[in-house]
Protein backbone atom coordinates (compact mmCIF):
# COMPACT_ATOMS: atom_id res chain seq x y z
CA UNK A 1 0.00 0.00 0.00
CA UNK A 2 2.66 2.79 1.24
CA UNK A 3 6.35 2.24 0.56
CA UNK A 4 8.91 4.90 1.28
CA UNK A 5 12.40 3.96 -0.27
CA UNK A 6 15.34 5.60 1.02
CA UNK A 7 13.15 8.47 1.34
CA UNK A 8 15.17 11.69 2.38
CA UNK A 9 13.36 15.11 2.64
CA UNK A 10 15.51 18.12 2.78
CA UNK A 11 13.37 21.40 2.99
CA UNK A 12 15.27 24.91 1.01
CA UNK A 13 16.77 26.49 3.88
CA UNK A 14 17.50 24.27 6.08
CA UNK A 15 20.49 22.33 7.39
CA UNK A 16 19.18 18.67 8.57
CA UNK A 17 16.66 16.88 6.52
CA UNK A 18 13.54 16.25 7.91
CA UNK A 19 13.15 12.65 7.24
CA UNK A 20 17.10 11.14 6.73
CA UNK A 21 17.15 7.80 4.23
CA UNK A 22 13.70 6.34 5.45
CA UNK A 23 12.74 3.23 4.34
CA UNK A 24 9.22 1.56 5.64
CA UNK A 25 6.71 -0.52 4.33
CA UNK A 26 2.82 -0.36 5.24
CA UNK A 27 0.80 -3.62 3.78
CA UNK A 28 -2.85 -2.80 2.85
CA UNK A 29 -5.08 -3.39 5.42
CA UNK A 30 -2.92 -2.41 8.44
CA UNK A 31 -3.56 -0.38 11.21
CA UNK A 32 -0.10 2.04 11.72
CA UNK A 33 0.85 4.91 14.43
CA UNK A 34 3.54 6.85 14.17
CA UNK A 35 5.11 8.61 16.80
CA UNK A 36 7.89 10.45 17.37
CA UNK A 37 8.38 14.37 19.50
CA UNK A 38 7.15 16.69 17.75
CA UNK A 39 9.82 17.99 14.67
CA UNK A 40 10.88 14.16 14.40
CA UNK A 41 9.48 14.23 10.67
CA UNK A 42 5.77 13.02 11.30
CA UNK A 43 4.20 15.45 9.50
CA UNK A 44 6.80 15.45 6.79
CA UNK A 45 6.15 11.35 6.50
CA UNK A 46 2.71 11.71 6.07
CA UNK A 47 2.62 14.95 3.61
CA UNK A 48 4.95 12.85 1.25
CA UNK A 49 2.62 10.26 1.16
CA UNK A 50 -0.44 12.98 -0.09
CA UNK A 51 2.06 14.28 -2.60
CA UNK A 52 1.55 17.36 -0.84
CA UNK A 53 5.75 17.44 -0.95
CA UNK A 54 8.61 15.47 -3.08
CA UNK A 55 11.16 13.54 -2.02
CA UNK A 56 14.33 15.33 -2.35
CA UNK A 57 16.22 11.53 -2.69
CA UNK A 58 14.23 8.09 -2.64
CA UNK A 59 11.05 7.00 -3.86
CA UNK A 60 7.50 6.95 -2.42
CA UNK A 61 5.01 4.56 -3.64
CA UNK A 62 1.48 4.37 -2.51
CA UNK A 63 -1.28 2.67 -4.30
CA UNK A 64 1.06 1.44 -6.63
CA UNK A 65 2.03 4.76 -8.04
CA UNK A 66 5.31 6.17 -7.55
CA UNK A 67 4.81 9.31 -6.46
CA UNK A 68 7.76 11.20 -7.69
CA UNK A 69 6.78 10.87 -11.39
CA UNK A 70 3.06 11.61 -10.82
CA UNK A 71 1.96 14.12 -13.25
CA UNK A 72 0.60 17.45 -11.47
CA UNK A 73 -2.94 17.09 -13.35
CA UNK A 74 -3.35 13.04 -11.94
CA UNK A 75 -2.58 14.38 -8.47
CA UNK A 76 -6.09 14.92 -7.58
CA UNK A 77 -7.06 12.18 -9.27
CA UNK A 78 -4.76 10.08 -6.54
CA UNK A 79 -6.36 12.10 -3.75
CA UNK A 80 -9.64 10.85 -4.36
CA UNK A 81 -8.41 7.19 -3.44
CA UNK A 82 -6.93 8.95 0.52
CA UNK A 83 -9.20 10.06 2.86
CA UNK A 84 -7.05 12.53 5.10
CA UNK A 85 -8.44 13.70 9.09
CA UNK A 86 -6.54 16.76 11.12
CA UNK A 87 -6.08 17.25 14.79
CA UNK A 88 -8.44 21.10 13.92
CA UNK A 89 -11.93 18.80 11.74
CA UNK A 90 -11.29 21.52 8.60
CA UNK A 91 -15.18 21.57 8.63
CA UNK A 92 -16.66 24.94 7.15
CA UNK A 93 -18.70 26.45 9.72
CA UNK A 94 -21.31 27.81 7.28
CA UNK A 95 -22.56 24.01 6.04
CA UNK A 96 -24.49 21.76 8.33
CA UNK A 97 -22.90 18.16 8.50
CA UNK A 98 -24.85 16.81 5.65
CA UNK A 99 -23.27 19.76 3.66
CA UNK A 100 -19.62 19.54 5.18
CA UNK A 101 -19.70 16.04 3.85
CA UNK A 102 -21.71 16.37 0.46
CA UNK A 103 -19.12 19.34 -0.09
CA UNK A 104 -16.26 16.70 -0.48
CA UNK A 105 -18.33 14.82 -3.33
CA UNK A 106 -19.88 17.78 -5.28
CA UNK A 107 -16.14 19.40 -5.51
CA UNK A 108 -15.34 16.11 -7.94
CA UNK A 109 -18.44 16.06 -9.84
CA UNK A 110 -19.85 13.21 -8.33
CA UNK A 111 -23.86 13.10 -9.28
CA UNK A 112 -26.73 14.66 -6.94
CA UNK A 113 -28.53 11.46 -7.23
CA UNK A 114 -25.49 9.50 -5.93
CA UNK A 115 -24.74 11.97 -2.57
CA UNK A 116 -28.45 12.25 -1.51
CA UNK A 117 -27.47 8.29 -1.40
CA UNK A 118 -24.31 7.78 0.36
CA UNK A 119 -23.88 11.40 2.65
CA UNK A 120 -26.90 9.56 5.06
CA UNK A 121 -24.85 6.23 4.61
CA UNK A 122 -21.27 7.36 5.73
CA UNK A 123 -23.07 9.41 8.75
CA UNK A 124 -24.69 6.48 10.16
CA UNK A 125 -21.43 4.98 9.92
CA UNK A 126 -19.43 7.51 11.81
CA UNK A 127 -22.53 7.82 14.37
CA UNK A 128 -23.82 11.23 13.74
CA UNK A 129 -27.76 10.09 12.32
CA UNK A 130 -30.21 12.82 13.38
CA UNK A 131 -27.22 15.53 13.87
CA UNK A 132 -27.28 16.09 9.78
CA UNK A 133 -28.58 19.79 9.42
CA UNK A 134 -26.20 20.85 12.65
CA UNK A 135 -23.51 23.15 12.30
CA UNK A 136 -20.26 22.56 13.17
CA UNK A 137 -20.23 25.25 15.92
CA UNK A 138 -23.49 23.41 17.21
CA UNK A 139 -21.37 20.23 17.95
CA UNK A 140 -19.23 18.55 20.32
CA UNK A 141 -15.25 18.74 19.32
CA UNK A 142 -15.53 14.41 18.92
CA UNK A 143 -18.33 15.05 16.67
CA UNK A 144 -16.83 17.38 14.53
CA UNK A 145 -14.40 14.81 14.41
CA UNK A 146 -16.61 12.48 13.54
CA UNK A 147 -17.84 14.90 10.72
CA UNK A 148 -14.23 14.74 9.70
CA UNK A 149 -14.11 11.48 9.28
CA UNK A 150 -17.30 10.85 7.55
CA UNK A 151 -16.02 13.47 5.24
CA UNK A 152 -13.15 11.18 4.78
CA UNK A 153 -14.18 8.36 4.44
CA UNK A 154 -17.50 8.93 1.82
CA UNK A 155 -15.56 8.01 -1.14
CA UNK A 156 -14.92 4.97 0.54
CA UNK A 157 -11.02 5.33 -0.23
CA UNK A 158 -8.16 2.36 0.58
CA UNK A 159 -6.44 4.28 2.54
CA UNK A 160 -6.98 6.82 5.67
CA UNK A 161 -4.57 9.55 7.05
CA UNK A 162 -5.00 10.42 10.40
CA UNK A 163 -2.84 13.70 11.45
CA UNK A 164 -2.90 13.50 15.67
CA UNK A 165 -7.11 13.26 15.37
CA UNK A 166 -7.41 12.72 18.94
CA UNK A 167 -5.15 15.95 19.44
CA UNK A 168 -7.58 18.47 20.41
CA UNK A 169 -10.16 15.86 22.04
CA UNK A 170 -10.61 14.83 25.85
CA UNK A 171 -9.62 10.79 26.85
CA UNK A 172 -12.93 9.61 26.85
CA UNK A 173 -14.10 11.66 23.98
CA UNK A 174 -10.70 10.11 22.03
CA UNK A 175 -11.53 6.50 22.83
CA UNK A 176 -15.12 6.38 20.57
CA UNK A 177 -13.17 8.29 17.69
CA UNK A 178 -10.61 5.60 18.30
CA UNK A 179 -13.33 3.01 17.97
CA UNK A 180 -14.29 4.42 15.19
CA UNK A 181 -11.24 4.45 13.62
CA UNK A 182 -10.52 0.49 14.04
CA UNK A 183 -14.35 -0.06 12.63
CA UNK A 184 -12.91 1.39 9.19
CA UNK A 185 -9.84 -0.14 9.52
CA UNK A 186 -11.88 -3.89 9.64
CA UNK A 187 -13.72 -2.65 6.97
CA UNK A 188 -10.91 -2.68 4.79
CA UNK A 189 -9.02 0.34 4.79
CA UNK A 190 -5.59 1.40 5.54
CA UNK A 191 -4.85 3.50 8.79
CA UNK A 192 -1.79 5.82 9.21
CA UNK A 193 -2.40 7.50 12.27
CA UNK A 194 0.46 9.96 13.58
CA UNK A 195 -0.41 10.57 17.63
CA UNK A 196 1.06 11.80 20.93
CA UNK A 197 -1.24 10.02 22.41
CA UNK A 198 0.34 7.02 24.69
CA UNK A 199 -2.80 5.68 26.07
CA UNK A 200 -4.35 5.22 22.74
CA UNK A 201 -1.29 3.54 21.29
CA UNK A 202 -0.72 1.23 24.59
CA UNK A 203 -3.95 0.46 24.59
CA UNK A 204 -4.83 -0.52 20.62
CA UNK A 205 -1.44 -2.76 20.69
CA UNK A 206 -0.88 -1.93 16.56
CA UNK A 207 2.32 -1.54 15.04
CA UNK A 208 4.33 1.20 15.85
CA UNK A 209 6.71 3.33 13.62
CA UNK A 210 8.62 5.78 15.43
CA UNK A 211 10.52 8.76 14.14
CA UNK A 212 12.93 11.02 16.00
CA UNK A 213 15.32 13.84 14.19
CA UNK A 214 13.92 12.41 10.58
CA UNK A 215 15.40 8.80 11.77
CA UNK A 216 13.43 5.64 11.64
CA UNK A 217 14.29 4.32 15.54
CA UNK A 218 11.52 1.70 15.96
CA UNK A 219 8.94 0.11 13.58
CA UNK A 220 7.59 -2.78 16.11
CA UNK A 221 4.25 -4.67 15.31
CA UNK A 222 2.08 -4.74 18.28
CA UNK A 223 4.07 -1.78 19.81
CA UNK A 224 3.54 0.74 22.75
CA UNK A 225 4.03 4.27 22.72
CA UNK A 226 7.27 4.87 24.95
CA UNK A 227 10.25 6.49 23.06
CA UNK A 228 13.25 4.33 22.27
CA UNK A 229 15.70 4.57 24.60
CA UNK B 1 -19.37 19.12 -14.14
CA UNK B 2 -21.94 19.90 -11.38
CA UNK B 3 -23.27 23.58 -12.97
CA UNK B 4 -25.05 24.13 -10.00
CA UNK B 5 -22.37 24.28 -7.81
CA UNK B 6 -20.33 26.15 -9.24
CA UNK B 7 -23.07 28.78 -10.11
CA UNK B 8 -23.73 28.95 -6.16
CA UNK B 9 -20.40 29.47 -5.40
CA UNK B 10 -19.35 32.18 -8.25
CA UNK B 11 -22.58 33.98 -6.35
CA UNK B 12 -20.77 33.58 -3.11
CA UNK B 13 -18.29 34.56 -4.29
CA UNK B 14 -19.03 38.11 -5.94
CA UNK B 15 -21.50 38.68 -3.17
CA UNK B 16 -18.74 38.37 -0.52
CA UNK B 17 -15.92 40.32 -2.42
CA UNK B 18 -18.74 43.29 -3.49
CA UNK B 19 -16.43 45.93 -2.88
CA UNK B 20 -13.33 44.82 -5.12
CA UNK B 21 -15.75 43.13 -7.87
CA UNK B 22 -17.14 46.92 -8.27
CA UNK B 23 -13.88 47.82 -8.42
CA UNK B 24 -13.10 45.60 -11.24
CA UNK B 25 -16.14 46.19 -13.21
CA UNK B 26 -15.69 49.93 -13.13
CA UNK B 27 -11.76 50.08 -13.77
CA UNK B 28 -12.49 48.03 -16.54
CA UNK B 29 -15.39 50.01 -18.07
CA UNK B 30 -13.08 52.98 -17.83
CA UNK B 31 -10.32 51.22 -19.60
CA UNK B 32 -12.26 49.38 -22.14
CA UNK B 33 -14.08 52.63 -22.68
CA UNK B 34 -11.01 54.57 -23.42
CA UNK B 35 -9.59 51.84 -25.51
CA UNK B 36 -12.81 51.77 -27.52
CA UNK B 37 -12.64 55.51 -27.96
CA UNK B 38 -8.92 55.17 -29.45
CA UNK B 39 -10.61 52.62 -31.91
CA UNK B 40 -13.36 54.44 -32.96
CA UNK B 41 -11.47 57.81 -33.37
CA UNK B 42 -9.15 55.46 -35.68
CA UNK B 43 -12.49 54.78 -37.45
CA UNK B 44 -13.19 57.87 -37.61
CA UNK B 45 -9.51 58.89 -39.10
CA UNK B 46 -9.43 56.21 -41.77
CA UNK B 47 -13.04 57.21 -42.61
CA UNK B 48 -12.43 60.91 -43.54
CA UNK B 49 -9.30 59.81 -45.42
CA UNK B 50 -11.35 57.53 -47.70
CA UNK B 51 -13.62 60.33 -48.13
CA UNK B 52 -11.44 63.27 -48.33
CA UNK B 53 -8.58 61.35 -50.41
CA UNK B 54 -11.01 60.55 -52.94
CA UNK B 55 -11.42 64.59 -53.54
CA UNK B 56 -8.06 65.80 -52.56
CA UNK B 57 -5.59 66.84 -56.18
CA UNK B 58 -2.64 68.07 -56.75
CA UNK B 59 -2.52 71.09 -58.06
CA UNK B 60 0.40 72.83 -60.39
CA UNK B 61 0.36 76.45 -60.67
CA UNK B 62 1.87 77.92 -63.90
CA UNK B 63 3.68 81.06 -64.04
CA UNK B 64 1.96 84.58 -64.62
CA UNK B 65 2.99 87.73 -65.66
CA UNK B 66 3.37 88.96 -61.88
CA UNK B 67 4.97 85.54 -60.70
CA UNK B 68 8.60 85.86 -58.79
CA UNK B 69 9.66 82.42 -57.95
CA UNK B 70 13.29 81.56 -60.00
CA UNK B 71 11.09 79.34 -62.59
CA UNK B 72 9.06 81.56 -63.33
CA UNK B 73 12.05 83.90 -64.51
CA UNK B 74 10.89 83.43 -67.85
CA UNK B 75 7.49 85.69 -67.35
CA UNK B 76 4.14 84.32 -67.91
CA UNK B 77 4.19 80.91 -69.14
CA UNK B 78 4.22 80.02 -72.49
CA UNK B 79 1.79 77.77 -74.56
CA UNK B 80 5.05 75.47 -75.83
CA UNK B 81 5.25 75.11 -71.98
CA UNK B 82 1.90 74.59 -71.02
CA UNK B 83 1.41 71.71 -73.81
CA UNK B 84 4.28 70.14 -72.77
CA UNK B 85 3.00 70.11 -68.98
CA UNK B 86 -0.09 68.70 -70.51
CA UNK B 87 2.08 65.88 -72.57
CA UNK B 88 4.05 64.86 -69.78
CA UNK B 89 0.92 64.50 -67.77
CA UNK B 90 -0.60 62.72 -69.77
CA UNK B 91 1.86 60.14 -70.07
CA UNK B 92 2.08 60.06 -66.45
CA UNK B 93 -0.85 57.65 -66.55
CA UNK B 94 -2.65 54.94 -64.53
CA UNK B 95 -1.05 57.00 -61.56
CA UNK B 96 -2.66 60.03 -62.82
CA UNK B 97 -6.12 59.61 -62.82
CA UNK B 98 -7.62 63.01 -64.11
CA UNK B 99 -6.50 66.30 -65.63
CA UNK B 100 -8.55 69.37 -65.39
CA UNK B 101 -6.77 72.59 -66.47
CA UNK B 102 -7.97 76.22 -65.18
CA UNK B 103 -7.53 79.08 -67.29
CA UNK B 104 -6.95 82.29 -65.69
CA UNK B 105 -10.62 83.37 -66.32
CA UNK B 106 -11.71 79.98 -64.65
CA UNK B 107 -9.62 80.95 -61.39
CA UNK B 108 -11.02 83.90 -60.99
CA UNK B 109 -14.28 82.62 -61.33
CA UNK B 110 -13.72 80.03 -58.71
CA UNK B 111 -12.16 82.47 -56.64
CA UNK B 112 -15.40 85.22 -56.62
CA UNK B 113 -17.67 82.71 -55.97
CA UNK B 114 -15.48 81.65 -52.82
CA UNK B 115 -15.14 85.20 -51.39
CA UNK B 116 -19.02 86.66 -52.40
CA UNK B 117 -20.11 88.67 -50.04
CA UNK B 118 -16.07 89.53 -48.81
CA UNK B 119 -13.79 93.02 -49.95
CA UNK B 120 -11.65 90.98 -51.27
CA UNK B 121 -13.43 89.77 -54.30
CA UNK B 122 -13.13 93.26 -55.64
CA UNK B 123 -9.74 93.47 -55.05
CA UNK B 124 -8.30 90.88 -56.98
CA UNK B 125 -7.99 91.41 -60.78
CA UNK B 126 -7.70 88.10 -63.09
CA UNK B 127 -4.63 88.41 -63.74
CA UNK B 128 -3.15 87.92 -60.33
CA UNK B 129 -4.93 84.74 -60.23
CA UNK B 130 -2.41 81.61 -61.83
CA UNK B 131 -3.71 79.06 -64.52
CA UNK B 132 -3.41 75.30 -62.98
CA UNK B 133 -3.29 71.68 -63.95
CA UNK B 134 -5.66 70.41 -61.51
CA UNK B 135 -4.58 66.63 -61.31
CA UNK B 136 -6.10 63.60 -59.29
CA UNK B 137 -3.95 60.59 -58.57
CA UNK B 138 -5.20 57.25 -58.55
CA UNK B 139 -2.82 56.61 -55.78
CA UNK B 140 -2.67 59.46 -53.66
CA UNK B 141 0.22 58.96 -51.75
CA UNK B 142 2.47 58.75 -54.77
CA UNK B 143 2.09 62.84 -54.95
CA UNK B 144 5.74 62.72 -54.68
CA UNK B 145 6.02 61.48 -58.14
CA UNK B 146 4.37 64.46 -59.52
CA UNK B 147 6.04 66.72 -57.56
CA UNK B 148 9.57 65.63 -58.35
CA UNK B 149 8.38 66.18 -61.95
CA UNK B 150 7.03 69.34 -62.60
CA UNK B 151 8.19 71.76 -59.19
CA UNK B 152 10.98 73.79 -60.68
CA UNK B 153 10.87 73.40 -64.11
CA UNK B 154 10.26 76.60 -66.17
CA UNK B 155 6.86 77.99 -66.07
CA UNK B 156 5.77 76.30 -62.93
CA UNK B 157 5.45 78.38 -60.03
CA UNK B 158 4.16 75.89 -57.28
CA UNK B 159 3.01 72.18 -57.04
CA UNK B 160 0.76 71.97 -54.23
CA UNK B 161 -0.51 69.12 -52.71
CA UNK B 162 -3.72 69.07 -50.48
CA UNK B 163 -3.39 66.12 -49.21
CA UNK B 164 -0.41 67.27 -46.69
CA UNK B 165 -2.57 70.33 -45.67
CA UNK B 166 -5.03 67.41 -44.88
CA UNK B 167 -2.22 65.32 -43.41
CA UNK B 168 -1.73 68.07 -40.65
CA UNK B 169 -5.32 67.46 -39.29
CA UNK B 170 -5.07 63.48 -39.26
CA UNK B 171 -1.61 63.71 -37.45
CA UNK B 172 -3.09 65.65 -35.03
CA UNK B 173 -6.51 63.89 -35.19
CA UNK B 174 -3.76 60.63 -34.72
CA UNK B 175 -2.19 61.96 -31.90
CA UNK B 176 -5.75 62.29 -29.93
CA UNK B 177 -6.03 58.54 -30.75
CA UNK B 178 -2.47 57.57 -29.45
CA UNK B 179 -3.22 59.80 -26.04
CA UNK B 180 -6.23 57.61 -25.69
CA UNK B 181 -4.77 54.71 -26.26
CA UNK B 182 -1.91 55.13 -24.12
CA UNK B 183 -4.22 56.17 -21.37
CA UNK B 184 -5.95 53.08 -22.20
CA UNK B 185 -3.27 50.99 -22.06
CA UNK B 186 -1.96 52.12 -18.72
CA UNK B 187 -5.56 51.94 -17.40
CA UNK B 188 -5.77 48.20 -18.41
CA UNK B 189 -2.09 47.58 -16.64
CA UNK B 190 -4.37 48.85 -13.55
CA UNK B 191 -7.04 46.33 -14.54
CA UNK B 192 -4.79 43.30 -14.49
CA UNK B 193 -2.90 44.74 -11.22
CA UNK B 194 -6.49 45.22 -9.01
CA UNK B 195 -7.63 41.63 -10.83
CA UNK B 196 -4.59 40.25 -9.31
CA UNK B 197 -5.21 41.51 -6.38
CA UNK B 198 -8.60 40.77 -6.16
CA UNK B 199 -8.19 36.62 -7.11
CA UNK B 200 -5.32 36.79 -4.48
CA UNK B 201 -7.62 38.32 -1.91
CA UNK B 202 -10.54 36.30 -2.56
CA UNK B 203 -8.22 32.90 -2.98
CA UNK B 204 -7.53 34.20 0.78
CA UNK B 205 -10.80 34.56 1.86
CA UNK B 206 -12.04 31.11 0.47
CA UNK B 207 -8.46 29.52 1.65
CA UNK B 208 -10.65 26.66 4.13
CA UNK B 209 -12.62 26.10 1.04
CA UNK B 210 -10.01 25.25 -1.35
CA UNK B 211 -7.83 23.90 1.15
CA UNK B 212 -10.80 21.01 1.74
CA UNK B 213 -10.92 21.00 -2.25
CA UNK B 214 -7.60 20.09 -2.22
CA UNK B 215 -7.61 17.58 0.33
CA UNK B 216 -10.62 15.51 -1.25
CA UNK B 217 -8.71 15.38 -4.54
CA UNK B 218 -11.04 18.16 -6.91
CA UNK B 219 -8.98 19.24 -10.07
CA UNK B 220 -7.15 22.00 -10.27
CA UNK B 221 -9.93 23.18 -13.33
CA UNK B 222 -12.86 22.50 -10.09
CA UNK B 223 -11.49 24.50 -8.33
CA UNK B 224 -10.06 27.61 -9.79
CA UNK B 225 -13.39 27.97 -12.49
CA UNK B 226 -15.56 29.82 -9.62
CA UNK B 227 -12.92 32.38 -9.26
CA UNK B 228 -12.04 32.70 -12.59
CA UNK B 229 -15.71 32.82 -13.51
CA UNK B 230 -16.20 35.25 -10.95
CA UNK B 231 -13.16 37.53 -12.73
CA UNK B 232 -14.84 37.12 -16.31
CA UNK B 233 -18.08 38.02 -15.16
CA UNK B 234 -16.96 41.46 -13.61
CA UNK B 235 -15.00 42.11 -16.51
CA UNK B 236 -17.77 41.28 -18.89
CA UNK B 237 -19.96 43.39 -16.91
CA UNK B 238 -16.89 46.48 -16.90
CA UNK B 239 -16.93 45.49 -21.09
CA UNK B 240 -20.81 45.75 -21.64
CA UNK B 241 -20.71 49.31 -19.80
CA UNK B 242 -17.73 50.35 -21.81
CA UNK B 243 -19.99 49.07 -24.87
CA UNK B 244 -23.12 51.18 -23.95
CA UNK B 245 -20.81 54.65 -23.14
CA UNK B 246 -19.20 53.70 -26.91
CA UNK B 247 -23.25 53.47 -27.97
CA UNK B 248 -23.87 56.76 -26.14
CA UNK B 249 -21.04 58.70 -27.91
CA UNK B 250 -21.62 57.51 -31.55
CA UNK B 251 -25.76 57.87 -31.03
CA UNK B 252 -24.93 61.83 -28.78
CA UNK B 253 -21.48 63.02 -29.36
CA UNK B 254 -21.04 61.94 -32.62
CA UNK B 255 -24.68 61.57 -34.27
CA UNK B 256 -26.09 64.53 -32.49
CA UNK B 257 -24.11 66.67 -31.58
CA UNK B 258 -20.87 67.01 -33.96
CA UNK B 259 -22.00 65.89 -37.24
CA UNK B 260 -24.67 68.40 -37.50
CA UNK B 261 -22.19 71.62 -37.34
CA UNK B 262 -19.74 69.62 -39.48
CA UNK B 263 -21.67 68.56 -42.95
CA UNK B 264 -18.79 68.90 -45.38
CA UNK B 265 -17.38 65.79 -43.84
CA UNK B 266 -18.77 61.76 -43.18
CA UNK B 267 -18.54 60.47 -40.29
CA UNK B 268 -17.90 56.95 -38.50
CA UNK B 269 -21.26 54.59 -39.28
CA UNK B 270 -22.53 52.21 -36.62
CA UNK B 271 -20.81 49.12 -38.54
CA UNK B 272 -17.85 50.46 -36.57
CA UNK B 273 -19.45 50.33 -33.32
CA UNK B 274 -20.37 46.93 -34.08
CA UNK B 275 -17.22 45.88 -34.95
CA UNK B 276 -15.41 47.19 -31.81
CA UNK B 277 -17.96 46.23 -29.01
CA UNK B 278 -17.05 42.45 -29.34
CA UNK B 279 -13.60 43.36 -29.36
CA UNK B 280 -13.72 45.14 -26.07
CA UNK B 281 -15.70 42.26 -24.60
CA UNK B 282 -13.37 39.63 -25.58
CA UNK B 283 -10.32 41.70 -24.66
CA UNK B 284 -11.76 42.33 -21.38
CA UNK B 285 -12.70 38.96 -20.39
CA UNK B 286 -9.66 37.72 -22.09
CA UNK B 287 -7.96 39.74 -20.13
CA UNK B 288 -9.25 38.96 -16.44
CA UNK B 289 -9.76 35.23 -17.52
CA UNK B 290 -5.43 35.34 -18.02
CA UNK B 291 -4.73 37.45 -15.13
CA UNK B 292 -7.28 35.39 -12.77
CA UNK B 293 -5.34 31.93 -14.41
CA UNK B 294 -1.71 33.15 -13.50
CA UNK B 295 -2.28 34.46 -9.89
CA UNK B 296 -4.54 31.69 -9.15
CA UNK B 297 -1.83 28.74 -10.59
CA UNK B 298 0.24 31.08 -8.18
CA UNK B 299 -2.17 30.75 -4.88
CA UNK B 300 -3.99 27.82 -5.36
CA UNK B 301 -1.01 25.27 -6.45
CA UNK B 302 -2.11 21.24 -5.68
Amino acid sequence: MILFDHVTKLYPNQQSPALDDVSVEIEKGEFVFLVGPSGSGKSTFLRLILREERPTKGAVWVAGKELGHLSNWKIPYFRREIGTVFQDFRLLPNKTVAENVAFALEVIGKPKAHINKVVPEVLEVVGLEGKEDRRPDELSGGEQQRVAIARAFVNRPMLLIADEPTGNLDPGTSVGIMQLLDRLNRLGTTVVMSTHDSNIVDQMRRRVIELEGGHLVRDQSRGVYGYAQ
Amino acid sequence: MRAQFVAREVGHGLKRNLTMTLAVIITVAVSLGLFGGALLLRAQVSTMKDFWYDKVEVSIFLCSAGSDTPSCSGGAVTKAQRNQIQKDLESMKPLVDTIYYESQAEAYQHFQEQFKNSPIADNVRESALPESYRVKLSDPTKYEVVASAFAGRPGVEQVNDQRQILDKFFKLLGGLQAIALAIAVTMLVVTVLLIVNTMRVAAFSRRRETSIMRLVGASNFYIQLPFLLEAAFAAGAGALLAIGALVLTKAVLVDSIVAPSFQFTSFVGWDAVVAIAPVLLITGILLAGLAAFFTLRKYLRV
